[in-house]
Order: C-alpha cells, then sequence, then structure tokens
C-alpha cells in the first residue's frame, strides 16, 4: 500500500522543498518506487532542486484539468529510474488547484508508486491544506528559531483537523525534522536546543539536519543533497530520516561533517 | 585544507546555478506572467490535434519530451500510432461510402 507523505512547515524558507527532493531521493535509493509532488502552485521551485527545471512540459494544474495525462505529466529523474517528479504550475489562478482534482490525482499516483512525497507550501491556505489532505503521515520541517516552532505548531494542528484521515476521527502520525541546526550554538545556548523544541512541540523527532554548505551546494548544481552529496552531514540525517520513515528502528544522531583528507578527496571525487 | 575545500566548493556550483537560472528565467519571462502559455506547450497542444483528426491516437501512448536550452530547446514528442490503414473507417464509426 502507498504511502503519502506531507512535508509541510507554515513558514517559509525552512526547508520543506530541500527535505522534499532529498528524502525522495534517499527513499528511491532504498529502492522504492517514489514520487515528489510539487503543491506550491504559483510558485514551483521542486523542478529547480532536483535539476529538471528544462524538461518541465506538463504540471499537476494540467493534469486536474484535463489537459494531460498524468503519465505526461510525470518527470523521471536522469539518476535514479526510481524516482519521478510532478511539477506544480506556475498560474496565479490561486483556484487552479480544485480537492476533487487532487483527490483524483492521488488516488492514481498510490497505484503507481511506493511514496508519493508532497511538497507544500508555505502559509496555511488552500495550497498548504491541499497538500496534507491526503496524506498518512507528516513531516514537520522546523528551524531552532522562535517563528518557525510557532508556525509549525499551528501546523501541527490542522493536519488534527482539516485533513481526510483527521474527519475520520483518527490523529495523523507526525515527525519532526528539525533542519539547520548547529550543535555548538545550541550548546552555547546561543540557539534552541533539540529538547527545547521537543519539549515545545511535543511530536516524535524523526531526525536533525545540521546546517551544511552542501545544501547550498546541491541546490545549485540543482540535485537532492542525498544524491550530489550522500558522503555529507546533512545527506547522511536525511537517509537516517528515510529509514525511520520506512519503519526502521534507527537511533537519532547529528552526523557531522568529515573533514579528514581523504574525506576530502574523496568528496571531490564524487562531485 | 578545509578552507581550500570550502573555497573551491563554492566556486563550482555558483556558475552552475547561475547557468541554470538564466536558462530558466529566459524561458519564463517570454511565457509566464501575461497569460501567455508556454510556445512549447502550445506547439504539442495543436501538433496533437492536427494527428487526431486523422489518426485514433491513445493518448496514454503518447510521451512528450522537453529541453529548454539557452540556445535552442527541443521538442520531442512520441506518438504510438495503431496501423494507420484502419483506423480512420474505425473511429468514424459510420463508413462514408454508405
Amino acid at each position: 500500500m502507498a504511502q503519502v507523505l506531507v512535508v509541510t512547515s507554515g513558514k517559509g524558507g525552512v526547508g520543506k522543498t530541500t527535505t522534499t527532493a532529498a528524502l525522495g531521493a534517499a527513499l528511491a535509493k532504498s529502492g522504492k518506487s517514489v514520487v515528489v509532488v510539487d503543491f506550491d502552485v504559483g510558485l514551483r521551485n521542486l523542478d529547480l532542486v532536483m535539476g529538471a527545471e528544462r524538461r518541465v512540459v506538463f504540471d499537476l494544474v494540467n493534469v486536474i484539468q484535463g489537459d494531460a495525462k498524468l503519465a505526461q505529466a510525470l518527470i523521471r529523474d536522469k539518476r535514479l529510474d526510481t524516482l519521478s517528479l510532478l511539477p506544480a504550475s506556475q498560474t496565479r489562478d490561486k483556484d487552479a488547484l480544485t480537492a476533487e482534482g487532487v483527490a483524483k490525482v492521488m488516488a492514481e499516483l498510490k497505484e503507481k508508486f511506493d511514496w508519493v512525497v508532497c511538497d507544500s507550501p508555505a502559509g496555511i491556505e488552500r495550497g498548504a491544506q491541499l497538500a496534507m489532505s491526503h496524506a498518512d503521515q507528516a513531516v514537520i520541517v522546523t528551524n531552532p528559531e522562535v517563528s518557525s516552532v510557532r508556525d509549525s505548531d499551528r501546523i501541527i494542528g490542522m493536519l488534527d483537523s482539516t485533513t481526510e484521515i483527521a474527519k475520520t476521527g483518527e490523529k495523523m502520525p507526525k515527525h519532526l525534522l528539525l533542519t539547520r541546526y548547529d550543535p555548538a550554538r545550541a550548546a552555547r545556548g546561543e540557539m534552541l536546543s533539540v529538547d527545547d523544541v521537543l519539549e515545545i512541540l511535543s511530536i516524535p523527532l524523526i531526525g536533525i539536519i545540521p546546517e551544511s554548505q552542501d545544501v547550498l551546494r546541491s541546490s545549485n548544481l540543482g540535485a537532492p543533497v542525498t544524491l550530489a552529496a550522500p558522503e555529507s552531514a546533512p545527506a547522511r540525517a536525511y537517509f537516517e530520516a528515510a529509514r525511520r520513515l520506512a519503519g526502521e528502528k534507527v537511533n537519532v544522531t547529528i552526523p557531522t561533517e568529515k573533514k579528514g583528507l581523504f574525506d576530502w578527496l574523496f568528496k571531490r571525487g564524487a562531485a | 585544507m578545509s578552507f581550500l575545500a570550502n573555497l573551491f566548493n563554492r566556486r563550482s556550483s555558483a556558475p552552475v546555478a547561475r547557468d541554470r537560472l538564466q536558462i530558466l528565467l529566459a524561458h519564463e519571462r517570454a511565457s509566464v506572467g501575461d497569460g501567455k502559455s508556454d510556445l512549447l506547450v502550445q506547439l504539442q497542444k495543436e501538433i496533437m490535434e492536427v494527428i487526431s483528426r486523422h489518426v485514433a491516437v491513445d493518448q496514454d501512448k503518447v510521451q512528450v519530451k522537453l529541453d529548454r536550452g539557452s540556445g535552442c530547446s527541443m521538442l520531442e514528442i512520441d506518438i504510438e500510432v495503431p496501423g494507420i490503414e484502419q483506423t480512420p473507417k474505425e473511429k468514424g464509426g459510420k463508413p462514408h461510402s454508405a
């Protein structure tokens, strides 16, 4: 049975798209078939982070409006054939996404793939609600920073009130993914610590992604960090998180940058 | 050593990002905003209309691939055409000779 995962946060710029790409690629690398779906209609960016921006012909709205078949809109990743992308459209029409249309596309995607990973737009409006509506579980991307934690709390409330799962009276499984974390600053008391955030939001932790230059470098190159720099600290953290999502019991660690000469050479060779 | 690595990292990826953005934005500025749809998507639609006027085309057997470049773009349309000789009467429903 396919699993639908929504990557959401409320606040913008915390790493939803980076996370969608990295987790999608990590799950696909484990052999599962994965589609990453961009719900940010009007401001699509997942195509750019995945490096498929030049290949977009049709998008989610074209499929919903019947202008294209789902198979025509899906873009197969060139590096990993178990990974596909369904891009968002660039239209400014806010009502281009309909609840019925999204339901139909999601049902079709669930037949084709093992994992459907939905990249939510920022905010708490229609797009964000539709992105989470059919999810079986949610990853809440949070920065150790006050406004991000507050917005995550709002989103957690929405996950338990507006989604299809919530309408059946059940609770959606939610996972906290802490991104841009700097253990040294947290230790010095300059940044909210993992425990602080967990205590405030009280949902289980799925991973801690350390602040890293490899994230920007990967998006520059148009590749998920788990493909562009699989040995890097953030990639290892994403691989761990993906294993946990798949149901494995793995302790949460904060991977650190390897700085030895060997690793430096290895990283250069792989890049 | 890590300082050198960082320096090298930064130098190597930013030009790629800049080139990718320049190509992408050149296409998007031409199509987004003024309500005009992308020329290539329009082309694909019209080509399909013409072909389906003559041949019964199964929409599921149509693959469209696109590669936007800086100098030129490539639109590749793959259509599986089922036995051309019998299709006109098959889809037309009534034989014209009657």
